[in-house]
Protein backbone atom coordinates (compact mmCIF):
# COMPACT_ATOMS: atom_id res chain seq x y z
CA UNK A 1 0.00 0.00 0.00
CA UNK A 2 1.50 3.23 -1.14
CA UNK A 3 0.65 6.45 0.74
CA UNK A 4 2.04 9.12 -1.21
CA UNK A 5 2.76 13.14 -0.26
CA UNK A 6 -0.55 14.61 -1.68
CA UNK A 7 -2.24 11.40 0.75
CA UNK A 8 -0.41 12.71 4.33
CA UNK A 9 -1.45 15.95 3.10
CA UNK A 10 -4.70 15.29 3.09
CA UNK A 11 -5.24 13.38 6.00
CA UNK A 12 -3.54 16.44 7.50
CA UNK A 13 -5.68 18.91 6.71
CA UNK A 14 -8.76 16.85 8.26
CA UNK A 15 -6.70 16.22 11.87
CA UNK A 16 -5.85 20.17 11.40
CA UNK A 17 -1.81 19.23 11.86
CA UNK A 18 0.81 21.33 10.46
CA UNK A 19 3.36 19.03 8.63
CA UNK A 20 6.46 20.50 7.69
CA UNK A 21 7.25 19.94 3.79
CA UNK A 22 10.06 17.91 4.24
CA UNK A 23 8.41 15.11 6.62
CA UNK A 24 5.64 14.28 4.66
CA UNK A 25 7.29 12.19 2.22
CA UNK A 26 9.07 10.05 5.55
CA UNK A 27 5.48 9.86 7.05
CA UNK A 28 4.32 8.84 3.76
CA UNK A 29 6.31 5.67 4.12
CA UNK A 30 5.29 5.22 7.87
CA UNK A 31 2.01 5.39 7.42
CA UNK A 32 2.30 2.93 4.02
CA UNK A 33 3.81 0.42 6.48
CA UNK A 34 1.25 0.61 9.09
CA UNK A 35 -1.53 0.01 6.35
CA UNK A 36 0.74 -3.12 4.85
CA UNK A 37 0.15 -4.60 8.35
CA UNK A 38 -3.76 -3.94 7.88
CA UNK A 39 -3.53 -5.33 4.51
CA UNK A 40 -1.66 -8.88 5.86
CA UNK A 41 -4.46 -9.05 8.55
CA UNK A 42 -7.54 -8.76 5.53
CA UNK A 43 -6.27 -11.79 4.44
CA UNK A 44 -7.62 -13.79 7.41
CA UNK A 45 -10.86 -15.29 6.16
CA UNK A 46 -13.02 -13.69 9.26
CA UNK A 47 -16.33 -14.39 7.85
CA UNK A 48 -17.94 -16.01 10.70
CA UNK A 49 -15.82 -13.84 13.23
CA UNK A 50 -18.68 -10.93 14.32
CA UNK A 51 -17.35 -7.69 14.24
CA UNK A 52 -16.09 -5.77 17.58
CA UNK A 53 -16.65 -2.57 18.32
CA UNK A 54 -14.65 -2.17 21.90
CA UNK A 55 -12.31 -4.62 23.47
CA UNK A 56 -14.38 -4.76 26.65
CA UNK A 57 -16.90 -7.84 26.56
CA UNK A 58 -19.75 -6.05 28.23
CA UNK A 59 -22.55 -3.50 27.07
CA UNK A 60 -23.18 0.13 28.19
CA UNK A 61 -24.61 1.09 30.99
CA UNK A 62 -27.72 3.18 31.09
CA UNK A 63 -27.99 6.18 33.11
CA UNK A 64 -31.33 7.55 34.56
CA UNK A 65 -32.81 10.50 32.81
CA UNK A 66 -32.50 13.09 35.56
CA UNK A 67 -30.58 16.92 35.42
CA UNK A 68 -27.88 16.43 38.03
CA UNK A 69 -25.88 19.29 36.48
CA UNK A 70 -26.25 22.52 38.02
CA UNK A 71 -24.79 25.81 36.13
CA UNK A 72 -21.18 26.23 36.59
CA UNK A 73 -20.59 28.72 34.35
CA UNK A 74 -18.41 31.02 35.88
CA UNK A 75 -16.20 28.58 37.23
CA UNK A 76 -15.87 26.68 33.57
CA UNK A 77 -15.67 30.20 32.07
CA UNK A 78 -12.85 31.16 34.13
CA UNK A 79 -10.29 29.02 32.25
CA UNK A 80 -11.54 30.43 28.80
CA UNK A 81 -9.51 32.80 26.83
CA UNK A 82 -11.70 35.27 26.07
CA UNK A 83 -15.80 35.13 26.95
CA UNK A 84 -18.65 37.81 26.18
CA UNK A 85 -22.29 37.84 27.93
CA UNK A 86 -22.20 34.15 28.48
CA UNK A 87 -20.56 32.93 25.62
CA UNK A 88 -17.48 31.97 24.57
CA UNK A 89 -15.49 33.79 22.47
CA UNK A 90 -13.22 31.97 18.94
CA UNK A 91 -11.81 33.35 16.39
CA UNK A 92 -15.06 34.09 13.32
CA UNK A 93 -15.69 31.32 11.66
CA UNK A 94 -17.20 32.77 8.30
CA UNK A 95 -16.12 35.24 6.42
CA UNK B 1 -37.80 16.56 -21.49
CA UNK B 2 -40.04 14.93 -18.93
CA UNK B 3 -38.41 15.71 -15.84
CA UNK B 4 -38.57 13.08 -12.75
CA UNK B 5 -37.88 14.77 -9.01
CA UNK B 6 -36.18 12.77 -6.59
CA UNK B 7 -36.39 13.53 -2.90
CA UNK B 8 -35.35 11.87 0.31
CA UNK B 9 -35.52 13.52 3.65
CA UNK B 10 -33.25 13.44 6.73
CA UNK B 11 -35.10 14.78 9.74
CA UNK B 12 -33.62 15.28 13.05
CA UNK B 13 -35.92 15.23 15.67
CA UNK B 14 -34.64 16.35 19.29
CA UNK B 15 -35.92 14.25 21.50
CA UNK B 16 -37.69 15.07 24.64
CA UNK B 17 -35.75 13.98 27.55
CA UNK B 18 -35.24 15.88 30.47
CA UNK B 19 -31.10 15.61 30.28
CA UNK B 20 -28.77 14.91 27.92
CA UNK B 21 -27.74 12.14 25.94
CA UNK B 22 -24.86 11.93 27.54
CA UNK B 23 -24.75 13.75 30.20
CA UNK B 24 -26.68 15.07 33.88
CA UNK B 25 -27.27 19.12 31.83
CA UNK B 26 -30.74 20.02 31.12
CA UNK B 27 -32.13 20.17 27.71
CA UNK B 28 -34.48 23.14 28.02
CA UNK B 29 -35.06 25.40 25.79
CA UNK B 30 -34.18 29.13 25.74
CA UNK B 31 -31.59 29.35 29.11
CA UNK B 32 -29.00 31.93 29.62
CA UNK B 33 -26.20 30.68 27.11
CA UNK B 34 -23.57 28.24 28.56
CA UNK B 35 -25.88 27.98 31.64
CA UNK B 36 -26.49 24.22 30.80
CA UNK B 37 -23.16 23.56 29.33
CA UNK B 38 -21.50 21.04 31.74
CA UNK B 39 -18.24 19.58 31.56
CA UNK B 40 -19.45 16.65 29.50
CA UNK B 41 -21.18 19.53 27.05
CA UNK B 42 -17.74 21.35 27.25
CA UNK B 43 -15.79 18.60 25.75
CA UNK B 44 -13.13 18.58 28.44
CA UNK B 45 -9.89 16.36 28.69
CA UNK B 46 -10.99 13.24 31.07
CA UNK B 47 -14.86 13.30 30.76
CA UNK B 48 -17.19 9.87 30.04
CA UNK B 49 -20.41 10.21 28.17
CA UNK B 50 -22.99 7.96 30.06
CA UNK B 51 -26.22 6.93 27.75
CA UNK B 52 -29.08 8.31 28.87
CA UNK B 53 -32.06 5.25 29.22
CA UNK B 54 -34.95 7.83 28.11
CA UNK B 55 -32.73 8.60 24.98
CA UNK B 56 -32.64 4.60 23.94
CA UNK B 57 -36.45 4.07 25.04
CA UNK B 58 -37.73 6.61 22.73
CA UNK B 59 -35.75 5.13 19.61
CA UNK B 60 -37.10 2.06 20.62
CA UNK B 61 -40.67 3.84 20.57
CA UNK B 62 -40.27 4.91 17.36
CA UNK B 63 -38.64 1.87 15.72
CA UNK B 64 -41.72 0.21 16.57
CA UNK B 65 -44.23 2.58 15.74
CA UNK B 66 -42.73 2.35 12.00
CA UNK B 67 -42.53 -1.23 12.13
CA UNK B 68 -38.76 -1.58 11.70
CA UNK B 69 -35.87 -3.67 12.56
CA UNK B 70 -34.41 -2.48 15.93
CA UNK B 71 -30.41 -2.85 15.79
CA UNK B 72 -30.44 -5.30 19.03
CA UNK B 73 -26.86 -4.36 19.40
CA UNK B 74 -26.40 -0.92 18.18
CA UNK B 75 -22.99 0.85 18.23
CA UNK B 76 -21.96 4.64 18.76
CA UNK B 77 -19.09 5.70 16.72
CA UNK B 78 -17.24 9.13 16.28
CA UNK B 79 -18.19 11.28 13.33
CA UNK B 80 -15.06 13.42 12.83
CA UNK B 81 -14.63 17.44 11.57
CA UNK B 82 -13.67 20.68 13.27
CA UNK B 83 -16.05 23.42 13.51
CA UNK B 84 -16.20 25.83 17.10
CA UNK B 85 -19.43 24.60 18.53
CA UNK B 86 -18.67 21.51 18.64
CA UNK B 87 -15.81 21.12 21.15
CA UNK B 88 -14.43 17.59 21.46
CA UNK B 89 -13.78 17.56 17.52
CA UNK B 90 -16.40 15.07 16.95
CA UNK B 91 -19.83 14.34 16.83
CA UNK B 92 -20.85 10.98 18.58
CA UNK B 93 -23.03 9.32 16.68
CA UNK B 94 -24.11 5.83 14.96
CA UNK B 95 -22.83 5.04 11.79
CA UNK B 96 -22.66 0.94 10.53
CA UNK B 97 -25.25 -0.72 13.63
CA UNK B 98 -27.96 2.41 14.16
CA UNK B 99 -30.35 1.61 17.00
CA UNK B 100 -33.48 1.71 14.37
CA UNK B 101 -33.40 -0.57 10.77
CA UNK B 102 -35.61 -0.29 7.85
CA UNK B 103 -38.85 0.26 8.36
CA UNK B 104 -41.56 2.50 6.53
CA UNK B 105 -44.66 4.90 6.61
CA UNK B 106 -47.74 5.74 4.68
CA UNK B 107 -48.46 9.16 3.17
CA UNK B 108 -51.72 10.32 1.68
CA UNK B 109 -51.56 12.88 -1.74
CA UNK B 110 -54.44 13.97 -2.90
CA UNK B 111 -56.24 10.67 -1.85
CA UNK B 112 -53.28 8.50 -2.83
CA UNK B 113 -51.62 6.60 -0.83
CA UNK B 114 -48.22 5.53 -0.82
CA UNK B 115 -45.36 3.58 1.14
CA UNK B 116 -42.10 5.86 1.80
CA UNK B 117 -39.20 3.52 3.10
CA UNK B 118 -37.55 4.89 5.94
CA UNK B 119 -33.71 3.82 5.78
CA UNK B 120 -32.89 3.95 9.18
CA UNK B 121 -33.18 6.38 12.45
CA UNK B 122 -29.98 6.62 14.26
CA UNK B 123 -29.26 8.32 17.76
CA UNK B 124 -26.41 11.14 17.97
CA UNK B 125 -25.66 14.42 20.20
CA UNK B 126 -26.65 17.98 19.09
CA UNK B 127 -23.79 20.60 18.34
CA UNK B 128 -23.50 23.89 19.94
CA UNK B 129 -24.41 26.84 18.47
CA UNK B 130 -22.50 29.84 16.89
CA UNK B 131 -23.61 33.60 17.13
CA UNK B 132 -22.13 35.01 14.20
CA UNK B 133 -22.79 39.08 15.39
CA UNK B 134 -19.56 41.33 15.67
CA UNK B 135 -18.60 40.40 19.40
CA UNK B 136 -14.96 42.63 18.42
CA UNK B 137 -14.64 40.74 15.23
CA UNK B 138 -14.94 37.46 17.04
CA UNK B 139 -17.64 34.16 17.07
CA UNK B 140 -19.68 33.63 20.16
CA UNK B 141 -20.37 30.22 21.28
CA UNK B 142 -23.69 28.99 22.70
CA UNK B 143 -23.07 25.03 24.30
CA UNK B 144 -26.61 25.03 26.08
CA UNK B 145 -27.57 22.81 23.57
CA UNK B 146 -24.91 20.52 22.65
CA UNK B 147 -25.12 16.65 23.90
CA UNK B 148 -28.73 17.81 23.42
CA UNK B 149 -30.67 14.09 22.23
CA UNK B 150 -31.56 13.52 18.49
CA UNK B 151 -33.03 10.76 16.55
CA UNK B 152 -31.78 11.15 12.67
CA UNK B 153 -34.33 9.77 10.80
CA UNK B 154 -32.83 8.91 7.47
CA UNK B 155 -35.70 7.76 4.08
CA UNK B 156 -35.65 6.65 1.38
CA UNK B 157 -35.06 8.32 -2.05
CA UNK B 158 -38.54 7.18 -2.33
CA UNK B 159 -40.23 10.84 -2.83
CA UNK B 160 -41.36 12.15 -6.56
CA UNK B 161 -42.76 15.43 -5.89
CA UNK B 162 -42.31 18.51 -2.94
CA UNK B 163 -45.79 17.40 -2.07
CA UNK B 164 -44.73 14.25 -1.11
CA UNK B 165 -42.08 15.32 0.46
CA UNK B 166 -43.97 17.47 2.64
CA UNK B 167 -46.66 14.59 3.53
CA UNK B 168 -43.80 12.45 4.42
CA UNK B 169 -42.16 15.20 6.71
CA UNK B 170 -45.64 15.71 8.29
CA UNK B 171 -46.14 11.84 8.77
CA UNK B 172 -43.19 11.50 11.00
CA UNK B 173 -44.21 14.75 13.03
CA UNK B 174 -46.99 13.14 13.91
CA UNK B 175 -45.65 10.49 14.57
CA UNK B 176 -42.65 11.87 16.99
CA UNK B 177 -45.51 13.86 18.32
CA UNK B 178 -48.34 11.24 18.99
CA UNK B 179 -45.60 9.04 20.68
CA UNK B 180 -44.56 12.46 22.77
CA UNK B 181 -41.05 11.88 22.12
CA UNK B 182 -40.65 15.04 20.55
CA UNK B 183 -42.22 18.39 20.84
CA UNK B 184 -41.92 18.86 16.93
CA UNK B 185 -41.79 22.59 17.25
CA UNK B 186 -39.93 23.34 14.11
CA UNK B 187 -39.03 27.40 14.68
CA UNK B 188 -36.77 26.06 18.16
CA UNK B 189 -34.96 23.65 16.16
CA UNK B 190 -37.04 20.69 17.58
CA UNK B 191 -37.41 18.95 14.29
CA UNK B 192 -35.60 19.72 11.47
CA UNK B 193 -35.86 18.72 7.40
CA UNK B 194 -32.52 18.31 5.51
CA UNK B 195 -33.83 17.51 1.45
CA UNK B 196 -31.67 15.89 -0.87
CA UNK B 197 -33.24 16.41 -4.10
CA UNK B 198 -32.28 15.15 -7.63
CA UNK B 199 -33.76 15.53 -10.86
CA UNK B 200 -33.17 12.93 -13.88
CA UNK B 201 -35.15 12.00 -16.99
CA UNK B 202 -38.41 9.97 -16.56
CA UNK B 203 -37.11 6.94 -18.34
CA UNK B 204 -33.66 6.91 -16.94
CA UNK B 205 -33.86 4.39 -14.06
CA UNK B 206 -29.89 6.20 -12.59
CA UNK B 207 -30.59 8.77 -9.99
CA UNK B 208 -29.05 12.08 -10.91
CA UNK B 209 -26.34 14.46 -8.96
CA UNK B 210 -28.21 15.37 -5.47
CA UNK B 211 -28.10 18.85 -3.75
CA UNK B 212 -28.86 18.73 0.13
CA UNK B 213 -30.95 21.43 1.58
CA UNK B 214 -30.60 22.78 4.76
CA UNK B 215 -32.04 25.90 6.87
CA UNK B 216 -35.89 24.54 6.15
CA UNK B 217 -37.69 25.74 9.42
CA UNK B 218 -41.50 25.07 8.39
CA UNK B 219 -42.89 22.79 6.07
CA UNK B 220 -44.47 25.38 4.10
CA UNK B 221 -40.44 26.42 3.19
CA UNK B 222 -39.93 22.77 2.72
CA UNK B 223 -42.04 22.40 -0.28
CA UNK B 224 -40.64 25.60 -1.44
CA UNK B 225 -36.97 25.17 -0.84
CA UNK B 226 -37.29 21.87 -3.09
CA UNK B 227 -39.30 23.52 -5.67
CA UNK B 228 -37.04 26.03 -6.10
CA UNK B 229 -34.32 23.28 -6.24
CA UNK B 230 -36.20 21.77 -8.96
CA UNK B 231 -36.62 24.17 -10.96
CA UNK B 232 -32.77 25.32 -10.57
CA UNK B 233 -31.66 22.02 -11.50
CA UNK B 234 -33.23 21.56 -14.53
CA UNK B 235 -32.86 24.93 -15.64
CA UNK B 236 -28.57 24.66 -15.23
CA UNK B 237 -28.77 20.86 -17.11
CA UNK B 238 -31.03 22.28 -19.79
CA UNK B 239 -28.42 24.82 -20.45
CA UNK B 240 -26.03 22.62 -20.91
CA UNK B 241 -24.78 22.47 -17.31
CA UNK B 242 -23.95 20.16 -14.47
CA UNK B 243 -25.36 19.78 -11.01
CA UNK B 244 -22.60 19.45 -8.30
CA UNK B 245 -23.03 17.63 -5.25
CA UNK B 246 -23.21 20.32 -2.28
CA UNK B 247 -24.84 21.34 0.55
CA UNK B 248 -27.57 24.74 -0.32
CA UNK B 249 -28.99 27.04 2.03
CA UNK B 250 -32.56 27.81 2.03
CA UNK B 251 -33.37 31.31 2.37
CA UNK B 252 -36.45 32.10 2.82
CA UNK B 253 -36.90 35.95 2.56
CA UNK B 254 -35.45 35.23 -1.15
CA UNK B 255 -37.33 32.18 -1.63
CA UNK B 256 -33.82 30.27 -3.09
CA UNK B 257 -31.37 28.20 -1.90
CA UNK B 258 -27.64 28.75 -2.07
CA UNK B 259 -25.00 27.24 -2.03
CA UNK B 260 -22.65 27.04 1.16
CA UNK B 261 -19.19 26.43 -0.94
CA UNK B 262 -16.10 25.08 0.74
CA UNK B 263 -17.85 22.51 3.14
CA UNK B 264 -17.52 19.96 0.64
CA UNK B 265 -13.87 19.10 0.85
CA UNK B 266 -14.17 18.34 4.40
CA UNK B 267 -16.76 15.55 3.65
CA UNK B 268 -14.93 13.05 4.90
CA UNK B 269 -15.89 12.31 9.13
CA UNK B 270 -13.77 9.33 9.42
CA UNK B 271 -16.48 7.37 11.43
CA UNK B 272 -14.73 5.09 13.95
CA UNK B 273 -17.02 3.38 17.20
CA UNK B 274 -16.39 5.51 19.83
CA UNK B 275 -13.88 3.48 22.63
CA UNK B 276 -15.57 5.14 25.08
CA UNK B 277 -19.00 3.79 24.77
CA UNK B 278 -19.67 0.39 24.70
CA UNK B 279 -22.00 -0.98 22.20
CA UNK B 280 -25.62 -0.75 23.57
CA UNK B 281 -28.31 -3.95 24.09
CA UNK B 282 -31.28 -4.25 23.65
CA UNK B 283 -33.30 -6.79 25.70
CA UNK B 284 -36.55 -8.31 25.13
CA UNK B 285 -37.93 -6.91 28.45
CA UNK B 286 -36.76 -3.55 26.57
CA UNK B 287 -39.20 -4.07 24.02
CA UNK B 288 -42.07 -5.50 25.61
CA UNK B 289 -41.91 -2.65 27.93
CA UNK B 290 -42.01 0.22 24.75
CA UNK B 291 -44.68 -1.97 23.04
CA UNK B 292 -47.05 -2.49 26.25
CA UNK B 293 -46.88 1.78 26.58
CA UNK B 294 -46.97 2.62 22.96
CA UNK B 295 -50.00 5.11 22.49
CA UNK B 296 -52.78 4.32 19.65
CA UNK B 297 -50.93 5.22 16.49
CA UNK B 298 -52.41 8.10 14.22
CA UNK B 299 -53.80 5.92 11.39
CA UNK B 300 -55.32 3.61 13.76
CA UNK B 301 -56.87 5.74 15.46
CA UNK B 302 -57.97 7.63 12.16
CA UNK B 303 -59.86 4.33 10.90
CA UNK B 304 -61.32 3.77 14.07
CA UNK B 305 -62.98 7.19 14.48
CA UNK B 306 -64.45 6.17 10.79
CA UNK B 307 -65.87 2.94 12.16
CA UNK B 308 -66.70 4.07 15.42
CA UNK B 309 -68.52 7.79 14.94
CA UNK B 310 -69.16 6.62 11.42
CA UNK B 311 -66.96 9.98 10.17
CA UNK B 312 -66.17 10.79 7.08
CA UNK B 313 -62.11 9.91 6.64
CA UNK B 314 -61.29 13.76 5.74
CA UNK B 315 -62.86 14.69 9.19
CA UNK B 316 -61.44 11.57 10.86
CA UNK B 317 -58.16 12.54 9.45
CA UNK B 318 -58.49 16.17 10.69
CA UNK B 319 -59.19 15.36 14.00
CA UNK B 320 -56.23 12.81 14.23
CA UNK B 321 -53.62 14.92 12.87
CA UNK B 322 -52.23 15.38 16.82
CA UNK B 323 -53.10 13.31 19.71
CA UNK B 324 -54.29 16.18 21.13
CA UNK B 325 -57.41 17.29 18.50
CA UNK B 326 -58.31 13.27 18.66
CA UNK B 327 -57.89 12.95 22.39
CA UNK B 328 -60.30 16.79 22.32
CA UNK B 329 -62.61 15.55 19.86
CA UNK B 330 -62.66 11.88 22.20
CA UNK B 331 -63.28 14.09 25.02
CA UNK B 332 -65.58 16.40 24.10
CA UNK B 333 -67.95 13.35 22.21
CA UNK B 334 -68.16 11.50 25.31
CA UNK B 335 -69.88 14.59 26.91
CA UNK B 336 -72.26 15.47 23.90
CA UNK B 337 -73.11 12.29 22.77
CA UNK B 338 -73.31 12.99 19.12
CA UNK B 339 -70.19 12.47 17.02
CA UNK B 340 -70.88 14.17 13.76
CA UNK B 341 -72.04 17.42 15.70
CA UNK B 342 -68.84 17.91 17.71
CA UNK B 343 -66.91 16.80 14.82
CA UNK B 344 -68.53 20.08 13.26
CA UNK B 345 -68.22 22.50 15.99
CA UNK B 346 -64.50 21.62 16.32
CA UNK B 347 -63.55 22.32 13.10
CA UNK B 348 -66.24 24.89 12.54
CA UNK B 349 -66.56 27.53 14.92
CA UNK B 350 -64.01 26.11 17.42
CA UNK B 351 -61.22 26.11 14.53
CA UNK B 352 -62.27 29.77 13.31
CA UNK B 353 -62.13 31.18 16.91
CA UNK B 354 -59.07 29.36 17.67
CA UNK B 355 -57.38 30.99 14.17
CA UNK B 356 -59.06 34.13 14.78
CA UNK B 357 -57.25 34.44 18.71
CA UNK B 358 -53.95 32.63 17.53
CA UNK B 359 -54.89 29.64 19.93
CA UNK B 360 -54.38 25.92 19.50
CA UNK B 361 -56.21 23.00 21.01
CA UNK B 362 -54.56 23.14 24.17
CA UNK B 363 -54.80 26.83 24.77
CA UNK B 364 -58.73 27.01 23.99
CA UNK B 365 -60.28 28.57 26.57
CA UNK B 366 -63.12 26.54 25.49
CA UNK B 367 -62.59 23.08 27.04
CA UNK B 368 -63.36 19.74 25.29
CA UNK B 369 -65.32 19.56 28.51
CA UNK B 370 -67.25 22.87 27.90
CA UNK B 371 -67.47 21.83 24.31
CA UNK B 372 -69.12 18.21 25.01
CA UNK B 373 -71.41 20.15 27.48
CA UNK B 374 -72.41 22.95 24.87
CA UNK B 375 -72.70 20.24 22.16
CA UNK B 376 -75.09 17.76 24.73
CA UNK B 377 -77.33 20.83 25.27
CA UNK B 378 -77.77 21.03 21.01
CA UNK B 379 -78.08 17.66 20.37
CA UNK B 380 -80.83 17.06 23.35
CA UNK B 381 -82.61 20.45 21.59
CA UNK B 382 -82.25 22.83 24.89
CA UNK B 383 -80.71 25.34 22.39
CA UNK B 384 -80.93 25.49 18.87
CA UNK B 385 -77.47 25.52 16.79
CA UNK B 386 -78.05 29.38 16.11
CA UNK B 387 -78.02 30.48 19.71
CA UNK B 388 -75.55 27.77 20.44
CA UNK B 389 -73.43 30.37 18.23
CA UNK B 390 -74.02 32.97 21.36
CA UNK B 391 -73.73 30.03 24.12
CA UNK B 392 -70.07 29.58 22.13
CA UNK B 393 -68.76 33.10 22.05
CA UNK B 394 -69.51 33.55 25.83
CA UNK B 395 -67.86 30.51 26.50
CA UNK B 396 -64.80 31.58 25.29
CA UNK B 397 -64.48 35.03 27.10
CA UNK B 398 -64.81 32.53 30.30
CA UNK B 399 -68.46 32.77 31.38
CA UNK B 400 -68.95 29.55 32.46
CA UNK B 401 -70.23 25.98 31.27
CA UNK B 402 -73.09 25.98 28.99
CA UNK B 403 -75.55 25.41 31.06
CA UNK B 404 -74.60 28.20 33.50
CA UNK B 405 -74.39 30.52 30.49
CA UNK B 406 -78.26 29.21 28.83
CA UNK B 407 -79.24 29.82 32.35
CA UNK B 408 -78.02 33.04 33.22
CA UNK B 409 -78.45 34.37 29.68
CA UNK B 410 -82.62 32.45 29.40
CA UNK B 411 -81.45 31.03 25.90
CA UNK B 412 -83.38 27.99 26.20
CA UNK B 413 -85.03 26.79 23.36
CA UNK B 414 -88.93 26.94 23.62
CA UNK B 415 -90.19 23.82 22.69
CA UNK B 416 -93.52 23.92 24.24
CA UNK B 417 -95.97 23.97 21.60
CA UNK B 418 -98.67 26.11 22.89
CA UNK B 419 -95.89 28.46 23.97
CA UNK B 420 -95.00 28.69 20.52
CA UNK B 421 -98.45 28.50 19.14
CA UNK B 422 -99.32 31.78 21.01
CA UNK B 423 -96.63 33.42 19.34
CA UNK B 424 -97.22 32.11 16.11
CA UNK B 425 -101.05 33.22 16.65
CA UNK B 426 -99.94 36.89 17.49
CA UNK B 427 -98.03 37.65 14.33
CA UNK B 428 -100.80 35.87 11.80
CA UNK B 429 -102.84 38.51 13.37
CA UNK B 430 -100.68 41.64 13.52
CA UNK B 431 -100.26 41.00 9.78
CA UNK B 432 -103.00 40.10 7.77
CA UNK B 433 -101.72 41.57 4.88
CA UNK B 434 -99.04 39.25 4.38
CA UNK B 435 -101.44 36.13 5.32
CA UNK B 436 -103.55 37.15 2.86
CA UNK B 437 -100.54 37.53 0.40
CA UNK B 438 -99.40 34.27 1.21
CA UNK B 439 -102.88 32.38 1.02
CA UNK B 440 -103.25 33.54 -2.90
CA UNK B 441 -99.48 32.77 -4.19
CA UNK B 442 -99.19 29.58 -6.14
CA UNK B 443 -97.45 26.74 -4.72
CA UNK B 444 -94.00 27.00 -5.75
CA UNK B 445 -93.45 30.45 -3.80
CA UNK B 446 -95.06 29.88 -0.99
CA UNK B 447 -92.01 28.40 0.24
CA UNK B 448 -90.33 30.90 0.21
CA UNK B 449 -92.74 33.63 1.70
CA UNK B 450 -93.54 31.42 4.90
CA UNK B 451 -89.63 32.80 5.38
CA UNK B 452 -90.96 35.90 6.51
CA UNK B 453 -93.84 34.50 9.06
CA UNK B 454 -90.66 32.11 10.79
CA UNK B 455 -88.56 35.46 10.86
CA UNK B 456 -91.10 37.51 12.72
CA UNK B 457 -91.49 34.46 15.17
CA UNK B 458 -88.10 33.87 16.02
CA UNK B 459 -87.82 37.75 16.63
CA UNK B 460 -90.74 37.67 18.70
CA UNK B 461 -89.53 35.10 20.55
CA UNK B 462 -85.90 36.15 20.63
CA UNK B 463 -84.52 33.29 18.57
CA UNK B 464 -85.36 30.70 21.43
CA UNK B 465 -88.36 28.95 19.27
CA UNK B 466 -87.71 25.97 18.09
CA UNK B 467 -87.67 26.22 14.17
CA UNK B 468 -88.47 23.01 12.88
CA UNK B 469 -91.91 23.44 15.47
CA UNK B 470 -92.41 27.04 13.77
CA UNK B 471 -92.95 25.96 10.77
CA UNK B 472 -94.50 23.12 11.17
CA UNK B 473 -97.10 25.36 13.03
CA UNK B 474 -97.19 27.75 10.20
CA UNK B 475 -97.90 25.51 7.55
CA UNK B 476 -100.93 24.35 9.62
CA UNK B 477 -102.57 27.74 10.62
CA UNK B 478 -101.80 29.55 7.09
Amino acid sequence: MSFDQSDVEKIAHLARLAVPAGEARALGGDLSRILDLVAQMEQVDTSTVEPMAHPLQMTQRLREDRVTEENQRELYQSVAPATEKGLYLVPRVIE
Amino acid sequence: MQWETVIGLEIHAQLATRSKIFSGASTAYGAEPNTQACLVSLGMPGVLPVLNREVVRMAIMFGTAIDAELGRRNVFARKNYFYPDLPKGYQISQFELPIVGPGQVEISVDGESKTIGVTRAHLEEDAGKSLHEDFRGMTGIDLNRAGTPLLEIVSEPDMRSAKEAVAYARKIHQIVRYLGICDGNMQEGSFRCDANVSVKLKEHTEFGTRAELKNINSFRFLERAINFEVERQIDLIESGGKVVQETRLYDADKDETRSMRSKEEANDYRYFPDPDLLPVEISDAMIDDVKSALPEMPDMRRDRFESDFELSQQDAESLTASREMADYFETANAIAGDAKLTANWIMGELSAAMNREGRDIVTSPVTAELLGGMVRRIADKTISGKLAKDVFEAMWNGEGSADAIIEAKGLKQITDTGAIEAIVDEVLASNPQQVENYRNAPDDKKGKMIGFFVGQVMKMSKGKANPQQVNQLLREKL
